[in-house]
């Protein structure tokens, strides 16, 4: 017999202290601490920071160690911690030609100022599995440049000199930044607003999507002009003081994209460019971004929009992935109610349906159906 | 890495920042002063997923003042999952009184159903919105649907509704079921079933609706025009149920189907859970209902 169903507090809770044990695990296990995790699941961490919007690598990594490694739930986490931080102001822009590299590479020069340097890159590894890591054993420490690093200025700014290459975008003296964690997205975008966007945006959709690109949907011809990892200085404009207040720094993966361009009725032969920034160190994102940025720009330069990955409204109204994820879950949800309305409706059509086909006996057949 | 769990992490009243509630009440305002009109706001990532109710909860969050008496309820009842999440978070963040009883609730957020017990002057219903725009589903594309309501272009959603009743001898929408408010905003009422729609005409109640994922708020003021769309020839009606509750004999309410073993067999039942109870205090019984009141925890 039905009562009505009371104990859904006690069943959350019962479920939440269930979910508690399981992260934690095998309690002979230790604990991990945050340390371990920021040290040594860093580019996670990296991650986190960079969809998360929020570069904090100690709350990036409690929330990896919350979500029991489940990225998008730590990047929720974290989007639903930093919306409710007060704004205190915006920093000046960060000026990646004076980065502090780690990394540089250029699929577009053999050579240039600064040299190609590889830094920690797992490209050329072998992926073997080594099972040394599972014994703990020591690794050594690596070799440190002698002197300090020569200038490492922007690919772009080399290219430009030539006049090949479209500019770096200007804004008008008076824009202000748009902030898509303030203001509601509207369509058309700003490319700073969009920018942001994919910034945040999920890796594997941005990646798929930069892929589309390559193979034909939406093709724009990119090479790697640059890739840079690195610190970057930043600054706060005070209203009382006449100088920028330096913070403190930030790492941040840079991609700028050469993509070849034909010209058209609004722009002129050329090279064009696809951009990429995220926090932390990430080059399939930062490649990725780069790729849907110049993609997305096709009416800028008065392409054809043929494919997914030119479609503005497409591409940022599902490359949130916090957004993504809550909204396929809610289907989880009850929806007795509306499925209720839609029964009533299919029964009473299906009765009718079956009346036409088998004449009279349509009394008998909405009985059943009742 | 030495942070104590105290104080890595602190939120505000009712989790959401000051100024994030100013910017949502100004959002509200501006609804309220243009009945329908679907108010764009800088929704905030809430700790509920998108698509769980963030909107209402950022109204609610809005809103509430320590003095507010809270219902919560999702398909109508107090008790489901995530109408007691909604409840213990509000709890938790805002410290306010909660309360499964519809007359004494000051704010009532809601997914999906409007409670059988008629709202008052004072109160204020606030929707859980998926999708607000009635147009997405006939256009994609937002850029075209605000151009739609701005020009009040609403032959499509006509069309739709004239070929459901070519195609299926009735407009063969059962929840969601587009309104048109005070003559010029065609608006989605959230997935509540059709048989919800009268209750918004005219309502003594503020009522609100908010869409977080979607970034959208919009609102009816007390006593507004809530009119269902339809055709003089194929007028609006709503959804009837041959029976009445089985548990407290209601009729004219709305009632869900209860699976009762593995042949099928089934009974109905009020949605609302507080109506139903309500009634059962009062005595009243219906052909299923158990001997005793079933002890409520």
């Amino acid at each position: 017999m039905y009562v009505a169903v009371k104990g859904g507090e006690a069943a959350i809770a019962n479920a939440h202290a269930l979910l508690a044990d399981r992260r934690r695990g095998d309690r002979s296990v230790p604990a991990l601490r945050l340390d371990q995790i920021v040290e040594q699941l860093a580019l996670g961490v990296d991650r986190v920071m960079s969809e998360g919007s929020l570069y904090d690598r100690e709350l990036a990594a409690l929330a990896i160690v919350q979500a029991r490694g489940d990225m998008i739930e730590a990047i929720f986490l974290i989007r639903a911690y930093r919306t409710t931080l007060p704004r205190f102001g915006y920093t000046r822009a960060i000026d990646t030609g004076a980065m502090l590299v780690e990394r540089r590479v250029s699929a577009t020069y053999k050579d240039l100022p600064g040299g190609q340097l590889l830094g920690p890159t797992f490209d050329y590894t072998h992926r073997l599995l080594d099972p040394g890591l599972a014994a703990g054993g020591d690794v050594a420490s690596p070799l440190q440049r002698a002197s300090e690093a020569d200038a490492m200025p922007r690919v772009s700014a080399i290219l430009a000199r030539e006049g090949l290459i479209e500019p770096d975008g200007d804004m008008p003296q008076d824009h202000i930044p748009g902030d898509i964690t303030r203001e509601p997205l509207e369509f058309p975008m700003a490319r700073d607003i969009r920018l942001q966007a994919l910034s945040r945006g999920d890796e594997g959709f941005l990646l798929a999507l930069g892929y589309s690109t390559q193979r034909g949907y939406a093709r724009n011809h990119p090479f790697v002009g640059e890739v840079r990892i690195g610190e970057v200085e930043l600054e706060l404009d005070v209203p009382e003081l006449p100088f920028a207040v330096p913070l403190g720094s930030a790492r941040v993966t840079e991609c700028q994209m050469v993509n070849q361009f034909k010209g058209s009725a609004k722009a002129p032969p050329q090279f064009t460019r696809g951009y990429g920034l995220v926090f932390g160190q990430s080059e399939r994102k930062a490649m990725a971004m780069a790729l849907c940025d110049r993609a997305l720009r096709a009416t800028e330069f008065g392409e054809d929009v043929v494919a997914a990955a030119q479609d503005e409204e497409f591409v940022i109204s599902h490359s949130d992935n916090v957004q993504a994820t809550g909204f396929v879950e809610h289907l989880k949800l009850p929806h007795y109610v509306d499925f209720q309305a839609e029964l009533d409706l299919v029964r009473r059509m299906r009765a009718e349906h079956d009346a036409r086909e088998n004449g009279g006996k349509v009394e008998e057949k909405r009985e059943a159906a009742e | 890495m030495t942070a104590q769990p105290t104080d890595i992490a602190t939120y505000n009243f009712a989790y959401l920042d000051e100024q994030t509630k100013r910017m949502i009440r100004r959002a509200i305002l501006k609804g309220i002063a243009i009945p329908g009109y679907q108010v764009p706001f800088a929704s905030r990532e809430m700790p509920m997923p998108y698509g769980w109710g963030t909107g209402g909860v950022q109204v609610t969050a809005s809103i509430i003042g320590p003095d507010d008496v809270l219902k919560v309820i999702d398909q109508g009842a107090d008790d489901t999952t995530n109408a007691v999440s909604i409840r213990a978070f509000f709890k938790k963040v805002a410290n306010v009184a909660v309360t499964t009883e519809t007359a004494k609730a000051t704010i009532i957020q809601t997914r999906h159903r409007i409670p059988e017990h008629p709202l008052t002057s004072g109160q204020v219903l606030v929707y859980q919105v998926p999708i607000p725009e009635p147009l997405r589903f006939l256009e994609p594309r937002e850029t075209e649907t605000r151009k739609m309501h701005a020009l009040e272009e609403y032959g499509l959603m006509h069309v739709k509704l004239y070929e459901d009743i070519a195609r299926h001898g009735r407009i063969a929408t059962t929840y969601a079921y587009p309104v048109k408010v005070e003559g010029r905003y065609v608006m989605d009422p959230s997935p509540t079933p059709k048989f919800d729609n009268p209750k918004m005409h005219r309502s003594p109640a503020l009522q609100l609706f908010g869409a977080g994922r979607e970034k959208r708020i919009y609102a009816l003021p007390p006593f507004t025009d809530v009119v269902s769309l339809d055709f003089e020839d194929h007028p609006f009606e709503v959804q009837t149920f041959d029976q009445p509750c089985a548990l407290c004999a209601a009729e004219n309410v709305y009632l869900d189907e209860v699976i009762l073993d593995d042949h099928g067999d089934h009974m109905f039942v009020c949605s609302d859970t507080d109506h139903c109870e309500k009634r059962r205090e009062q005595g009243r019984r219906g052909d299923l209902a158990p001997e005793t009141m079933e002890p409520t925890q």
